[in-house]
């Protein structure tokens, strides 16, 4: 909260504001800056975009200088190479395989994972019967179950959902049941004062306030969501990103591994930065305030 | 007390005790007093003193464990319609313009907000001084005006009573005095029963009727004082050598206790 901002209209004379001697302004009041600074630092983006170029630059000249054989680490152009040994349209069957499975878990994990946080905080008795049982499933491995849950699930989609499921829902519940504790009090109060309806407290007051916590952990689990598909095709799986990496390392076709690793990257990227972006636009009062 | 207004608010012997993990703690004891219809009643105390307890007690929040409570001459069971509150902060929802935030109540409380309820928080708004910032957020706003907003949000469904906590202590001491005089205005434009809570001893002395001083541990009416000043109080009120004189009566008072 801002304790200056704009004056009341009420409040007429404001007391003047101190002059400051030029000598103290700040450095960034500076009226030019190096071209350096204004054509690569300033803009968003082309400092990363110039960094990622470089290691590409030095990772292929490395490869090329120290005869590095591709089954150790493959050169970005030999990576490049490794796109067209699948077609375009084996592409998108395995990315869709991996993103179908990580979004259904992903979905799942949120529709249990906010009721459930709802009902640990609302509820002494839920909550002690519940919370030491999510915190076993959350310190179970769940590579380490992976194999079970196959075996008794089948080899169908179910299973890879269920695996993705128990690593993305724990941060979901624990963060959104903290961000629904997290209201201020008086607004607790105001609501009880108003002898308002129960679910109208947590749709109106919890819920909203327990938004940055929520997105917090939606922006966690969507990762996770990604590494639990991985996780679950590399067990079982006929389709998908870890199950093209797996098989084409087992072929010593790493050009072709590296580039599913690429794609599964962008995936994870771009599934987190959609996350960000919903709460941009729907929810920016939620964004940490910036400095200054 | 006239026949046409009995006390708005009554306390009789009202003491509380809560349970808490390291045993029962007596927050009040054996507190008594009346405000009258349409009085300013300034409780004066210092920290811990159990002001706050006394005001969530009006309010409904909690129930006193022994004597009684009455707003109204009816005792208070649960919160009422006819009591407002403005909380020590401002306590507002980040993500409500400040028109939002004031019919706020209403929508949590019926589930929908009309056309005449917007109406009436154009009008409240005026009244406080924020015209014209109906769209803004209360990021956008200063402690000061996010402060505004908390009392008109109170002021909304139009109390009989207005319960103030500390409203203005987390506000510098410029904005301060200044959000005092502005609330005289609004009480005097809408009178109404005001129990206001401070520790601040110049802040009781300039808005209230009347003081009720306060003593700690557990907490308990040492006076209940009558302002000498007369209304309407101004900027020239705080230089008054009656309310210095007053004041050092009652700084007097907490200290003796406190030494």
């Amino acid at each position: 909260m801002t304790s200056q901002a704009t004056s009341a209209p009420s409040s007429s004379s404001a007391p003047p504001e101190p002059v400051r001697p030029a000598a103290t302004a700040a450095p960034s009041a500076r009226p030019t800056r190096s071209l350096f600074w204004r054509l690569v630092v300033r803009p968003p983006g082309v400092l990363p975009a110039l960094t990622f170029l470089a290691i590409l630059v030095i990772w292929e000249s490395s490869v090329a200088i120290f005869s590095i054989p591709s089954y150790v680490l493959p050169s970005p152009s030999r990576i490049a190479t490794g796109f067209d040994s699948l077609t375009t349209q084996r592409w998108f069957q395995h990315i869709w395989a991996t993103l179908q499975v990580a979004l259904i878990g992903y979905a799942i994990s949120i529709l249990v994972a906010l009721p459930l946080a709802i009902a640990l905080t609302r509820s002494e008795v839920v909550n002690k019967a519940l919370y030491p049982i999510l915190v076993v499933i959350q310190s179970t491995p769940v590579v380490a179950v992976a194999p079970i849950i196959i075996v008794v699930l089948g080899s169908g989609v179910a299973p890879r959902v269920v695996i993705t499921f128990l690593i993305t829902f724990f941060p979901l519940v624990v963060s959104t049941a903290t961000g629904l504790l997290a209201t201020p009090r008086e607004l607790i109060e105001l609501s009880k004062s108003l002898r308002a309806p129960v679910w109208r407290e947590i749709t109106q007051i919890r819920l909203p306030f327990a938004i940055p916590y929520i997105f917090a952990a939606l922006k966690i689990s969507i990762t996770l969501a990604v590494i639990g598909a991985v996780v679950a095709e590399f067990v079982a799986a006929e389709r998908g990103l870890g199950f093209l990496i797996q098989f084409s390392t087992s072929m010593f076709r790493l050009p072709e591994a590296w580039a599913g690793l690429g794609v599964l990257v962008l995936m994870s990227l771009i599934l987190f930065q959609s996350v960000s972006l919903v709460q941009r636009l729907f929810f920016p009062w939620s964004l940490p305030k910036k400095g200054g | 007390m006239d026949a046409a207004h009995p006390a708005s608010i009554r306390f009789d012997g009202v003491g509380q005790v809560f349970e808490t993990d390291s045993g029962p703690l007596e927050a009040l004891r054996g507190v008594s007093f009346a405000v009258r219809h349409h009085e300013f009643v300034a409780v004066l105390g210092p920290s811990g003193c159990g002001k706050s307890t006394l005001l969530r007690i009006i309010a409904g929040l909690i129930a006193p464990t022994s004597g009684a409570a009455e707003v109204f001459g009816m005792p208070v069971t649960r919160p009422r319609d006819d009591v407002g509150i403005v909380f020590q902060k401002p306590t507002l929802l980040p993500w409500a313009s400040v028109e939002d935030n004031v019919v706020f109540p209403i929508r949590h409380k019926t589930g929908r907000v009309g056309r005449a309820d917007r109406d009436k928080a154009q009008e409240i708004l005026a009244t406080v001084g924020l015209r014209g910032f109906e769209t803004r957020l209360p990021d956008e706003l200063s402690g000061g005006m996010q402060q505004r907003v908390g009392i008109a949000r109170a002021l909304l469904m139009d109390p009989d009573i207005l319960l103030m906590d500390e409203p203005f202590s987390a506000l510098d001491a410029l904005t301060r005095e200044e959000m005092g005089f502005e609330l005289l205005r609004i009480w005097e434009a809408r009178p109404k029963t005001v129990l206001f809570i401070t520790h601040s001893i110049s802040e009781a002395v300039l808005l209230a009727d009347r003081v009720l001083v306060m003593g700690d541990r557990p907490g308990w009416i040492i006076e209940d004082a009558p302002v000498p000043l007369s209304r309407p109080r101004g900027i020239a009120t705080t230089t008054d050598k009656v309310m210095h004189d007053f004041a050092g009566h009652l700084r007097t008072l907490l200290l003796k206790r406190a030494a």
